[in-house]
C-alpha cells in the first residue's frame, strides 16, 4: 500500500451530503475483476453527459461541465472536501479504488460512513472528520479564484491552511499503518498461533462451529 | 455484569486486544463475484493459503441473469466475474452454488435458508447488506475486499468496538404493516447516518411479533441507517426456523447449541449508549419520495415530511433529491403514478414477502401504465416453494414476470433495469441516484405496497384495496 505521510494538495469541493458509494464509482464498473483502472469512471453519472460502459475511452465522451471535476481551477485537485454521511451505501471498495486511481489522497468531511472510512485506510488514502464550521470555511475558501490550498500532516495529525493550523483525529493502528504503507495481513499473520489456539479452544467449547 | 447482546457475542471472538483494536475470529465467511476476484488475486500474489475454507458459503448473485439461465450470462464483462468465482472456489476447493444450482440465490437468503446462519456466529461478507444475519442473533457485516482478504487469509478481522443502540418497537403494529415499514419508519425519525458506529439491537414487542423473515428484511435496512450490524436476540422463532436446515447442527450437537444459544440475548439491565423507544401502532405503509432512504414519509402525507423540513442543513439535498425524482414539494404521495415494479432483492424476496404481494395481486391485473412487473424470487428454494404454493401462477396471470433468483433490479448489475427518467415501486433498500439504472426513479416500498402499486398503477394505500 501506498504511505502517506504529508500531503499537499488543492482542495475538490463536492458540495453534498450523503454522497453514496454508487455515486462515487456505479454498479456497471463493478464488474472488473482488476482493482486499477477505475479513475476515469469516478463519478461517472456526475461527471458525463452520457451513460458511461465498461471498457470506453472517457476521453471521447462528453463532460458535465457543471460538475466539480470538470472546473479547471480544480482538475488537478487531490483533496475531495464534502459534506456529512461520505460514503455510505454499498461496501464495494472500488469507491476508493476509484478515488486513488484518480488521484485523491485526502477526504474532508463531517463524518463518514463506516465502511467506505475503514476501506479507504487499506488504499492509503486518508480520511479526516472535521468540524461542519471548518467544513464551510474550506468550502468558502475553496470558492476563491485561486482555489484552496491544503498541507495534510498525518504525522503530527495536523491540516494547514495558511497560517492557520487544525488538530485531528485518527485511530493509532490506522495511522500506523497507512504512515508506514502497511499490509495489515501480515501484521495479523505474526499472530498466527494466537490465533490457531484461540480457535482450538473455541471450537471445543461450541464444537457445532466447525463447519 | 449484565451484558448486551453484542458483547457477548463480541466478546467470546476475541482473540488479542492493542489498544482498544481488537482481533475478532470469524465462524462463517460468504462470497459473491463482485468482491471476492480481487481478494484471491492478493492471496494468490503474497502465496496465502485460505486459513478455514469450510467457513465459506459462496454464490454468484449480482451479475446472474433472470431469465434464459440456460443459455449462460450474455454480457461477456459480467461472465467473466461469474467465471473468475467459479475458478476461485475449484481451486480453493470451497462450497458454492453455482448459476445451475437449484440452492442458488441472493448470498443474504442463502445463508440463512441452508442454516449457514447461526446464532452467536460472527458473520462476514463483502456487502453491506450482510447486517441482515443479524436476525438470527449473529454478529454479521459487511466488509470491504481488503477485508475479504484478510479473513481469507487469518479467519480474522481487525475491529474497533461498537457502540450500542437499543431500537425499542413496542405495542403491535397495524394490518399490513411490516417489517420493511417499520425499518423505513426507524430511518426516517434517525436518519441514514443515525446508526454510524453502533451496533443496533432491535426489540420490543412488535420485533418480537415479527416473523424470522420479518426480522431479516429490518436487519438488513439497518445498514440504511449507518449501522454495520443490526441485531435481533434469540427466541423460539429463530430455534425453530434453523431447525433441520442442512447445515445446521444435528441430534447431540444440535440440543447442545439450542442450550448454548438460549443465552443469546440482551441481559436485563444491560447498559446500551443509546436507547430509542418506538410506538408500532402509529407506522403506516411507508413510501420513500427522494434518493436517500431517510426521504420517507406514510402512504398519506405528502412530500416531504413535516420531519425532514426541520433539518436546515439537508434543504439543498432535498431540492436536489425532488428534481432527480421529477417530484414536488407538497405533492401526495398517492398522486404518483409508476412506470415499472421489482418485488425482490436481500431486503423482501422470500417466501413470506412472495406470499403477501401474491395475496394482494390475487384474481387482479395490472394496470395499463405499468410497462413492466417483476418478481424475482431470493432464492432457487423460494422460487420453487412459490411455485408449489402456486404463487407463480397468481403473479402471471396479474401480468408480473416470474423470473430466476439473484439480486436482479435492486442494482441493475445484470439486464434488469430502469431506463432514464423511468419510475419504480421497488421492495430493494436503495433509493440512490442511478441506482436502479442511470437516471431511474426509486420509490421503496413494502412488498405489499409494490403489489398494490402494480395493481392500481398509483401508490395506494394497501389497506384500501381491500
Amino acid at each position: 500500500m501506498l504511505p502517506l505521510i504529508r500531503h499537499e494538495g488543492v482542495v475538490i469541493p463536492l458540495d453534498r451530503s450523503n454522497v453514496d458509494t454508487d455515486a462515487i464509482i456505479p454498479k456497471q464498473f463493478l464488474k472488473s475483476i482488476k482493482k486499477s483502472g477505475f479513475g476515469p469512471n469516478l463519478f461517472d453519472e456526475w461527471r458525463y453527459l452520457d451513460q458511461g460502459e465498461p471498457g470506453e475511452d472517457s476521453t471521447l465522451r462528453k463532460i458535465n461541465p457543471d460538475f466539480v471535476l470538470n472546473k479547471p481551477q480544480f482538475a488537478k485537485g487531490t483533496i475531495l472536501l464534502a459534506r456529512e454521511n461520505f460514503g455510505c451505501g454499498s461496501s464495494r471498495e472500488h469507491a476508493p479504488w476509484a478515488l486513488l486511481d484518480y488521484g485523491i489522497r485526502i477526504i474532508l468531511a463531517p463524518s463518514f460512513a463506516d465502511i467506505f472510512y475503514g476501506n479507504c485506510f487499506k488504499n492509503g488514502i486518508l480520511p479526516i472528520a472535521i468540524s461542519k464550521e471548518l467544513t464551510n470555511t474550506f468550502f468558502d475558501k475553496s470558492q476563491s479564484s485561486q482555489g484552496l490550498r491544503l498541507l495534510i500532516d498525518l504525522e503530527n495529525q495536523f491540516i494547514i491552511d495558511g497560517s492557520d493550523k487544525h488538530d485531528f483525529d485518527i485511530d493509532a493502528f490506522k495511522k500506523y499503518c497507512l504512515l508506514e504503507g502497511l499490509d495489515d495481513i501480515g501484521l495479523t499473520l505474526k499472530h498466527s498461533v494466537d490465533i490457531k489456539n484461540f480457535e482450538n479452544n473455541y471450537h471445543s467449547q461450541f464444537p457445532w462451529l466447525t463447519k | 455484569m449484565a451484558t448486551t447482546l453484542y458483547e457477548k457475542i463480541f466478546n467470546r471472538h476475541v482473540v488479542r486486544e492493542d489498544n482498544d483494536t481488537y482481533l475478532i475470529y470469524i465462524d462463517r465467511h460468504l462470497i459473491h463475484e463482485v468482491t471476492s476476484p480481487q481478494a484471491f488475486e492478493g492471496l494468490r500474489l503474497a502465496n496465502r493459503p485460505i486459513w478455514r475454507a469450510n467457513s465459506i458459503l459462496a454464490v454468484p448473485d449480482h451479475n446472474v441473469p433472470t431469465t434464459d439461465r440456460k443459455k449462460g450470462i450474455l454480457d461477456p464483462i459480467s461472465k467473466i466475474q461469474v467465471e473468475t468465482l467459479d475458478n476461485n472456489c475449484d481451486a480453493y476447493k470451497l462450497t458454492q452454488f453455482k448459476m445451475d444450482d437449484e440452492r442458488q440465490g441472493i448470498v443474504h437468503v442463502i445463508g440463512p435458508e441452508q442454516g449457514s446462519t447461526l446464532p452467536g456466529m460472527t458473520i462476514v461478507c463483502g456487502d453491506s447488506h450482510t447486517s441482515t444475519h443479524g436476525a438470527f442473533g449473529a454478529l454479521a457485516m459487511g466488509i470491504g475486499t481488503s477485508e475479504v482478504e484478510h479473513v481469507l487469509a487469518t479467519q480474522c478481522l481487525i475491529v474497533r468496538k461498537f457502540k450500542t443502540m437499543q431500537i425499542n418497537v413496542n405495542g403491535v403494529v397495524g394490518k399490513h404493516i411490516t417489517a420493511k415499514d417499520v425499518a423505513l419508519h426507524i430511518i426516517g425519525q434517525i436518519g441514514t447516518a443515525g446508526g454510524t458506529g453502533y451496533a443496533i439491537e432491535f426489540s420490543g414487542s412488535a420485533i418480537r411479533g415479527l416473523s424470522m423473515e420479518g426480522r431479516m428484511t429490518l436487519c438488513n435496512m439497518a445498514i440504511e441507517a449507518g449501522s454495520r450490524a443490526g441485531l435481533v436476540g434469540v427466541d423460539s422463532k429463530t430455534i425453530s426456523y434453523l431447525k433441520d436446515r442442512p447445515f445446521s447442527p444435528k441430534e447431540e450437537l444440535w440440543e447442545q447449541a439450542v442450550e448454548s444459544w438460549k443465552e443469546l440475548i440482551s441481559d436485563e439491565g444491560a447498559a446500551f449508549d443509546k436507547v430509542i423507544n418506538m410506538e408500532a401502532s402509529s407506522i403506516e405503509p411507508q413510501v420513500t419520495w427522494g434518493t436517500s432512504p431517510e426521504m420517507v414519509c406514510g402512504i398519506n402525507e405528502n412530500i416531504p415530511c413535516p420531519e425532514a423540513e426541520k433539518k436546515e442543513s439537508n434543504q439543498k439535498g432535498y431540492q436536489r433529491a425532488l428534481d432527480y425524482m421529477g417530484l414536488k414539494e407538497s405533492m401526495p404521495i398517492t398522486d404518483i403514478t409508476l412506470d415499472k415494479i421489482f418485488i425482490g432483492s436481500c431486503t423482501n424476496s422470500r417466501i413470506e414477502d412472495l406470499r403477501a404481494a401474491a395475496q394482494v395481486v390475487k384474481a387482479k391485473k395490472i394496470a395499463k401504465n405499468i410497462k413492466l412487473a417483476l418478481v424475482v424470487p431470493g432464492s432457487g428454494l423460494v422460487k420453487a416453494q412459490a411455485e408449489k404454493e402456486g404463487l407463480d401462477k397468481i403473479f402471471i396471470d396479474a401480468g408480473f414476470e416470474w423470473r430466476d433468483p439473484g439480486c436482479s433490479m435492486c442494482l441493475a448489475m445484470n439486464a434488469d433495469r430502469l431506463e432514464r427518467g423511468e419510475r419504480c415501486a421497488s421492495t430493494s433498500n436503495r433509493n440512490f441516484e442511478g441506482r436502479q439504472g442511470q437516471g431511474g426513479r426509486t420509490h421503496l416500498v413494502s412488498p405489499q405496497m409494490a403489489a398494490a402499486a402494480a395493481i392500481h398503477g398509483k401508490f395506494i394505500d394497501v389497506r384500501e384495496l381491500e
